[in-house]
């Protein structure tokens, strides 16, 4: 919300600096976010005449000027506008100046041979308007050498707050004037008073003479018109008003329970008095015409959105109605929509004109010729207008108001503060305010204890302090028992209860004044604050780095094309690249795009991994989030070196033992997990596997990429990839810190050698398990320490040598013992076709 | 000089020039092996007159001893001397590369999270979570942002066409909030609604359809909520400014509270904290001065906050009447770029080695608070 340090003075009688504004503004919620002063870009431009226009010797349509601003300088300047004649007084630029409206800075020059130093300025290039045609004619009395700035009274500092959807009353300048007047920054002057500021203003500037001449009607002057009841805030105005007002009414209660409107007749149109121009100018408002720049004026004023028709172009009367379905309305912004029967429309006769409270049509708008005008001030319901606004996907400044709601009780004061700048502005005749509906205007209270101020607000103001602060904001307080009943203003529909009343008294008050207060110290000191699945969480983020893997944060998101391979239950409606559409199933498609981009980047080797979730949908429809640890490892696993020559890459076991390393961190015995296929597609299906720690709890999958998937994925060379499903491991029942007690045992462990003749797809896996199943009362280990093809070992057939470990409880082995537990090894691989070596 | 005088004397050379361990063994041999010449001589003692025995038989045994006790030393001296020459042409050029041991490391959101982690602990919050497909209820609706809310324009949603089993629209989180409803919900729920103090920290992944310079559609959030009976925005100030001096580790940092608005706190305050220049770089803390030209010291802003709506309250199943608290959120990544210099925020999503390298931690930089969050342990 933009606004000058004059308009704001409309309606703040103060000696604030505008720093102390400023700063109280952000204090009191009403965030700075910028503050300029278009004057400053003016200040080298200065109010000049042309002493002498003499025709240029080497062009037609050039002249060659001499020009006083007042400096003492004879400034020479070559000027092609046609109206720069001897004795014109206009705005003159030396060289050096920044000119805004062309962008450029003026230099000392030769044109055809001339020298001209400076310029004499359009509107344009001062960005007063687009006009072009000829430079600044100002009124002959306008004092040479004064520096524009000040001539045009530009010197208006803007400025620019961000405001809270909740502070709907602060849409307006006098709201803002209100919640600073409330903080002690000067007092908030009453509404007739600044209204009639207002019309003083538009009397400067715009002749009566003129008014008068068009609109005999009112000869009798202006001040006789209007009578300002500047005491009071209530009657403010007492209009003439000649004839009944317009038919209009509602006949959509819910969406726009009412409908005041006005006509005023014999206007005449055209540009708005220089003050209000320059006002809107200044906030980045474009001045269209007198009479829409009034009602902006009055919505940026106010905050109370109106809007004019041109009655030459209703066919019947206005009603507010609901759109049918399917009816279309050309709107002012030069778009048609299609509306729906949810949505509340202006109409006429002929059909819909406008989007109620959201944007006017341009059918029925008023423009230069309009004559007969109809002002229309309704009370928009607030939901019914974010609703349609969301569904149109069309915002505009009345929507924002309408939205946040307007003060319902300010329709017919706004109507007239609208219709008195029309008399005022554009002449004409008013009619009588036809008030069809009512707005919901019914008083509303909450119960507020004064001491909710120091037990929620945590700072203690007193009783006084409280009831004068809710008072300059318009509250009403009642203190006659210890719960005061608090009336809060029709503008302020955001306050429903005592946490309303502390804020506004502490925001106020300022929050600078909260002391901070400790947090009582918990009982339970020793508890854990984290879950038995974030400290895993943790410890494997650890064991994955600390294994050499580097750790990512990748998308949650990937492309439908890259969930091709994956799958994807959950696809957004409205992704912001089809790249990132897909909720992931996966955490390897984000970590082989992180993959790819590294290898691009030069890196030789890219060990990488994520912890994240993988997302899916649960049967009831919620999401099922299942919290994952991916790896991808590309490259060179080691570099060459002096010692073999050579790089070495990865291969699959480097992602098994990957994996295991980090099982192995989460607690689980990867001895006993079993080896399984059914990886997933993306994976090579003959190098890649799964561990279980049952036929159907599935803890990780790992292995090297399907050449498929990496092609899909770019990136040359062999990838090996790992997941690991947190939510499937097992996590410690007992929260016992006691361990069971520990016996070494008091004899040697023995180790024997066993050599088997397999068939070479016989898994290896099988057989140890088998052997470590043979006797188990016996046997702690077994461990593969060769594996053989080639001489004498028939073809499909591989060696298999085997060290086990055998433990003696009581005493040692004898002989008979040995041959015994070697039977049964034997016996136990032979069961798998494995054969032991002669 | 006697004949056996000059018999040990003749080995003592001998055994002092011999070159090799064989060459001594053979002088062992012929001196003081079973039948070396002084063996022999101790055989013939036997025959002699005990007179005679007594001055020679100290002779011989002597020059058996002496004999014996040299070829040890130069045996010794000889096995030295081959070592010595063994371990010489053993010499390796230690100043060749060794193998590689890769260290990985830890993304600075990961290491950020448990920083908040450990001060939070410390202030007796526990971690809670929440998915982050959430539904458009305790997105938003349960956070007194219904549908038509204005504030709900503002938060750049991404929907989802489904709906789950009680016809919610689903969507990407927006904030870390809903995990406030889902713990309160929780509590009313094992409480049957009686209620009971919460202190959680919720951090996490957060998603907004917002993408420039300073957005990306992915981010991290941490949210603090407190409830209990007489919770104030006193205790939200000294909270938020223990939490930012420990997370920044100093203490001569200020904290601004500004009034403003979020539909889920009432009253609410967004949170700047003071911050100074120095060499071009913004450094949270100090005197909020600029030391090199350029920018200026000021405050910006870090967080949003407020005590907790009593609507919100309600709304979770809990009496407003009886709890109340605060609540507060906060970007994770922001935190980061803040406290270790980073300046791109995409950099964070992007996965590149080398950055991981340079901004990373080491995996066994775990923070605690008695090394200092960031491990360089107390000032001297």
């Amino acid at each position: 919300m933009k606004f000058t340090l004059s308009w704001l003075k409309e309606h703040l009688e103060t000696d604030a600096s505008l720093s102390e504004i400023t700063e109280k503004l952000t204090a009191i919620g009403l965030e700075l976010e910028g503050i300029e002063n278009p004057a400053d870009a003016m200040r080298p431009f200065t109010v000049a005449k042309i002493i002498s226009a003499q025709q240029h010797p080497n062009a037609d349509k050039l002249r060659l000027l001499s020009v006083d601003d007042g400096s003492g300088n004879d400034w020479q300047v070559v000027c092609g506008a046609p109206n720069a004649a001897e004795g014109l007084v206009g705005v003159f630029a030396p060289p050096g100046t920044y000119v805004p409206g062309a962008d450029f800075t003026i230099k000392a020059t030769k044109i055809r041979d001339v020298e001209s130093v400076g310029m004499m300025c359009s509107e344009k290039e001062l960005e007063i308007s687009d006009e072009h045609d000829g430079i600044i004619a100002l009124p002959d009395d306008a004092p040479i050498g004064m520096s524009y700035a000040d001539y045009a009274q530009l010197d208006d500092p803007v400025i620019d707050v961000s405001v809270t959807p909740n502070k709907q009353d602060c849409m307006g300048v006098r709201g803002i004037a209100r919640d600073l007047a409330a903080s002690g920054i000067g007092t908030l002057k009453p509404l007739a008073l600044a209204t009639a500021n207002l019309l003083s203003n538009t009397v400067r500037v715009e002749p009566v003479e003129t008014r008068n001449a068009q609109d005999p009607s009112t000869s009798s002057g202006r001040t006789d018109v209007i009578v300002i009841n500047s005491d009071s805030d209530s009657e403010i105005f007492n209009i003439p008003r000649f004839g009944n007002g317009p038919d209009v009414r509602s006949e959509d209660s819910e969406g726009a329970p009412a409908f005041y409107a006005t006509t005023v007749k014999g206007v005449k149109n055209g540009p708005s008095p220089t003050w209000m121009q320059q006002r809107l100018r200044a906030i980045g408002q474009n001045p269209i015409s007198a009479l829409v720049d009034i009602t902006n004026y009055v919505m940026l004023d106010h905050g109370r959105p109106l809007h004019v028709y041109d009655m030459a172009k209703i066919s019947g009367n206005l009603v507010a109605r609901k759109a049918k379905t399917g009816e279309e309305v050309l709107a002012l912004n030069g778009k048609t929509y299609a509306l729906d029967d949810s949505m509340t429309v202006i109409a006429d006769d002929d059909g819909a004109h406008d989007i109620g409270g959201i944007m006017g049509g341009e059918k029925t708008g008023a423009g230069d010729d309009t004559v007969d005008v109809l002002i229309e001030c309704a009370y928009f319901t607030p939901e019914s207008i974010a609703k349609t606004g969301q569904k149109l996907m069309l915002t505009s400044d009345a929507r924002q108001r309408f939205e946040r709601g307007v003060d319902p009780a300010f329709l017919a004061d706004g109507l007239d503060i609208a219709t008195a700048l029309v008399l005022e502005i554009c002449g004409g005749q008013a009619s009588e305010m036809t008030k069809a509906g009512a707005a919901p205007t019914q008083e509303r209270s909450v119960t507020y204890r004064p001491d909710h101020c120091s037990t929620l607000g945590g700072v203690d103001v007193d009783s006084a302090e409280q009831v004068q602060i809710l008072e300059a904001l318009g509250f009403g307080v009642d203190q006659t028992s210890d719960i005061w009943t608090i009336t809060v203003p029709t503008w302020r529909r955001d306050i429903v209860g005592s946490a309303d009343i502390v804020e506004e008294i502490i925001r106020i008050k300022g929050l600078d004044t909260i002391a901070p207060v400790a947090l009582p110290k918990s009982v339970t000191v020793a508890a854990a604050t984290a879950t038995p699945v974030q400290v895993l969480e943790r410890k494997l983020r650890r064991t994955a780095a600390a294994s050499g893997l580097n750790e990512t944060i990748n998308w949650s998101f990937i492309s439908e094309k890259e969930a091709a391979h994956f799958g994807g239950d959950w696809v957004l409606a409205n992704p912001i690249s089809e790249d990132l559409k897909v909720m992931r199933t996966s955490l390897l498609p984000g970590l082989l795009s992180a993959t790819k981009r590294n290898i691009g980047r030069g890196a030789s080797s890219v060990r990488l991994f994520e912890i994240g979730r993988r997302y899916f949908k649960a049967k009831d429809g919620s999401s099922d989030e299942k919290l994952t640890l991916g790896i991808v490892l590309s490259g060179d696993k080691t570099a060459r070196d002096w010692q073999s020559g050579k790089s070495s890459n990865f291969n699959p076991y480097d992602a098994k033992s990957a994996v295991q390393t980090i099982l192995s961190a989460a607690g689980v015995d990867v001895s006993r997990l079993m080896v399984m296929g059914d990886a997933g597609a993306h994976y090579h299906p003959g190098q890649s596997a799964t561990l279980r720690l049952g036929p159907k709890n599935i803890l990780a999958a790992f292995g090297a990429l399907h050449p498929t998937a990496q092609k899909a994925f770019g990136i040359k060379g062999d990838v090996m990839a790992a997941e690991i499903y947190l939510d499937s491991i097992p996590l410690p029942k007992s929260r016992a810190t006691m361990r069971s007690s520990y016996a070494p045992p008091s004899l040697q462990s023995v180790k024997r050698d066993f050599a088997f003749l397999l068939d070479e797809m016989t898994e290896a896996g099988k057989i140890i398990n088998a052997i470590r199943g043979a006797d188990k009362a016996n046997i702690t280990d077994a461990r593969i320490f060769d594996r053989f093809a080639g001489e004498g070992v028939p073809d499909g057939n591989i060696s298999l040598a085997v060290e086990v470990k055998l433990q003696p409880r009581d005493a040692s082995f004898t002989d008979e013992d040995l041959v015994a537990i070697s039977d049964k090894i034997i016996v136990s691989a032979a069961k798998l076709g494995a054969e032991l070596r002669g | 000089m006697s004949d056996i005088e000059n018999i040990q004397n003749d080995y003592l050379a001998k055994v002092e020039a011999a070159a090799d361990i064989e060459s001594l063994d053979a002088i062992r041999v012929d001196a003081i092996g079973k039948k070396g010449e002084i063996s022999l001589l101790l055989k013939i003692l036997g025959k002699m007159t005990p007179e005679e025995r007594n001055v020679q038989g100290p002779i011989i045994n002597g020059a058996r001893t002496m004999i014996a006790d040299a070829i040890a030393a130069r045996k010794e001296a000889l096995e030295t001397a081959a070592l010595n020459e063994r371990l010489a042409s053993e010499w390796l050029d230690m100043s060749l590369p060794a193998p590689q041991s890769h260290s990985g490391s830890i993304h600075p959101v990961s290491q950020v999270m448990d920083e908040l982690t450990e001060i939070f602990a410390d202030l007796g919050f526990a971690v809670a979570q929440g998915p982050e497909v959430e539904d458009d209820w305790r997105n938003f609706t349960a956070l007194n942002i219904p549908e038509t809310h204005p504030a709900r324009a503002m938060h750049d949603t991404f929907y989802f066409p489904d709906k789950d089993a009680q016809e919610r629209e689903m969507l990407l989180r927006t904030h870390t909030s809903p995990v406030q409803i889902r713990t309160m919900m929780e509590v009313a729920k094992r409480t049957e609604g009686k209620g009971e103090p919460i202190r959680i920290i919720a951090p996490g992944r957060t998603y907004r359809s917002d993408s420039d310079a300073t957005h990306t559609p992915m981010f991290h959030q941490v949210e603090g909520l407190v409830i209990d009976k007489a919770i104030h925005m006193g205790h939200l100030k000294w909270t938020l400014e223990t939490f930012v001096r420990a997370f920044f580790e100093r203490d001569d940092i200020e904290l601004r509270l500004r009034p403003s608005y979020f539909p889920f706190t009432e009253p609410s305050a967004e949170v700047d904290v003071g911050f100074s220049v120095d060499k071009g770089k913004r450094i949270i803390g100090g005197d909020r001065q600029g030391k090199e030209g350029g920018e200026n010291g000021g405050w910006m802003e870090i967080l949003g906050s407020g005590m907790v709506n009593p609507k919100v309250i309600e709304n979770c199943g809990l009496d407003p009447n009886e709890w109340q608290g605060f609540a507060f959120g906060c970007g994770i990544d922001r935190l980061a770029m803040l406290k270790y210099g980073m300046d791109d925020l995409r950099a964070f999503f992007d996965g590149d080695l080398r950055w991981a390298r340079h901004y990373g931690f080491d995996a066994h930089d775990v923070p605690t608070l008695s090394g200092g969050l960031s491990g360089k342990g107390a000032a001297a």
